[in-house]
């Protein structure tokens, strides 16, 4: 795959060096502040995953720009302990480490297109798209 | 055999130096020492090449670099110019001394480049260490310095109080809003405590799950917290998270919060200035009639 940019997790600090590139380019592209906002908070759930599950990981973006449609892909990518059974994540309060469990299910209605792919000991990707309106 | 090659160069240092500082003035152009003035950047080198010869004479580490090197670090000059000296200082000494003599075979030209990295291997950790210091002495003083920014608490009036938050809460900042949040709640008797959050820029589920502990653990102790400063698109992304905030009352800016603070500690804001005006204009309005 050819990611335009990426970021690499590997301290908490690196979560918010994530989410202020990937705010940048969503302003970049054209949308505003609340979709800034939903894609920034995307990010953030996205990377203190990594950062507290798999500890190491990368955060990539991909500006997708055609004829038809304008919008952001971020991928989140790591080769942690991956996830047992997705669908348990997906519920929303359900949390391994005493938060909120609002991260994975969250991220899902704050973008427009989630896809989450992972195998136990393998590690994890998520992917996640969404348009400018 | 090495004291004599010592001697060559440093009989010859004249011939090496303007070598070097031709070298080094070549180099300038294309980096980071455009901002400099020529005259400081002709001195500094001169400075730079006498330190260099003067520990290769001495052999080892000199008070003089020690100097030469807190001066540039304090004058922010980059570590990469020192690198660059020295690097180019080593190509330029092994290239006149390969050039003086006549026949060089294996062992000479290995015994010249061992005795050059030997000069200068010493004087670039010296450097190095001293430049990473002062940063790492650097970061640990923005460190303090933003700890101590980090939770601030400001008793504005009798029992109410304010937690002002700017910019990213990380884990360690978290630990520090809870633990100055209850002290201060109980240090200044504090009935309501605002939290504004309105110079956080994002707020996702951990900022929100810390947010949500400290005002619990302020209930808990019998105080009331109220977040304030929630920006619309905020307001949007907690929403989509799905996290309950209704545990506790929300404002939209501390303006408000603190109205609502005024009440819950059964006070109000009475303008009287106003109102003495009030009056005259009504006496005046009397008068007139």
């Amino acid at each position: 795959m050819d990611f335009q940019s990426c970021v690499k997790i590997q301290k908490e600090w690196d979560i918010v060096g994530a989410r202020q590139l990937g705010r940048e380019r969503a302003k970049a592209i054209g949308f505003g502040t609340v979709d800034q906002a939903r894609i920034a908070t995307a990010i953030s759930e996205l990377a203190r995953n990594i950062y507290l599950y798999a500890k190491t990981g990368k955060i990539c973006f991909e500006i997708i720009d055609d004829l038809e449609h304008k919008g952001i892909r971020i991928y989140a990518i790591d080769s942690g302990p991956g996830i047992e059974d997705i669908s348990q994540v997906m519920e929303d309060g359900f949390s391994t480490s005493g938060g909120l469990g609002a991260g994975l299910p969250g991220v899902k209605r704050l973008m427009d297109h989630f896809e989450i792919d992972s195998e136990p000991g393998k590690g994890t990707q998520v992917k996640t798209v969404k348009w400018v309106r | 055999m090495n004291i004599d090659l010592r001697n060559i160069v440093l009989e010859n240092s004249d011939t090496i130096v303007k070598k070097w500082l031709e070298e080094v003035s070549k180099n300038r152009n294309n980096d980071y020492t455009s901002t400099i003035s020529d005259e400081l950047f002709q001195s500094t080198n001169r400075e730079f090449v006498n330190v260099i010869f003067t520990s290769v004479d001495k052999q080892g580490v000199t008070s003089e670099l020690d100097d030469f090197s807190e001066r540039l670090i304090n004058l922010g000059w980059p570590l990469s110019y020192i690198t660059d000296g020295l690097q180019v200082f080593r190509r330029v000494t092994i290239d006149y001394m390969l050039g003086q003599s006549e026949k060089v075979d294996t062992d000479q030209f290995a015994k010249i480049l061992d005795l050059v990295d030997n000069w200068v291997e010493p004087i670039i950790n010296q450097l190095v260490n001293e430049y990473s210091g002062s940063w790492e002495h650097t970061v640990s003083l923005q460190r303090v310095a933003l700890q101590e920014l980090s939770a601030p608490l400001i008793p504005v009036m009798d029992n109410i109080t304010v937690m002002p938050l700017i910019g990213t809460i990380d884990t360690e900042r978290a630990k520090l809003i809870m633990e100055n949040l209850l002290d201060g709640v109980i240090k200044h008797n504090a009935e309501v405590v605002l939290i504004d959050i309105t110079g956080v820029p994002v707020v996702d589920t951990m900022v929100a799950h810390h947010i949500i502990q400290a005002a619990e653990a302020v209930r808990l102790i019998g105080s009331t917290c109220i977040l304030v400063g929630i920006r619309p698109e905020i307001a949007q992304t907690i929403v989509n998270l799905g996290i309950d905030l209704s545990k506790f009352p929300t404002k939209s800016s501390l303006r408000k919060g603190f109205q609502s603070a005024l009440e819950l500690t059964n006070r109000k804001i009475v303008q009287t200035k106003q109102s003495e005006d009030n009056v005259e204009k009504l006496l005046d309005s009397l008068n007139k009639e």
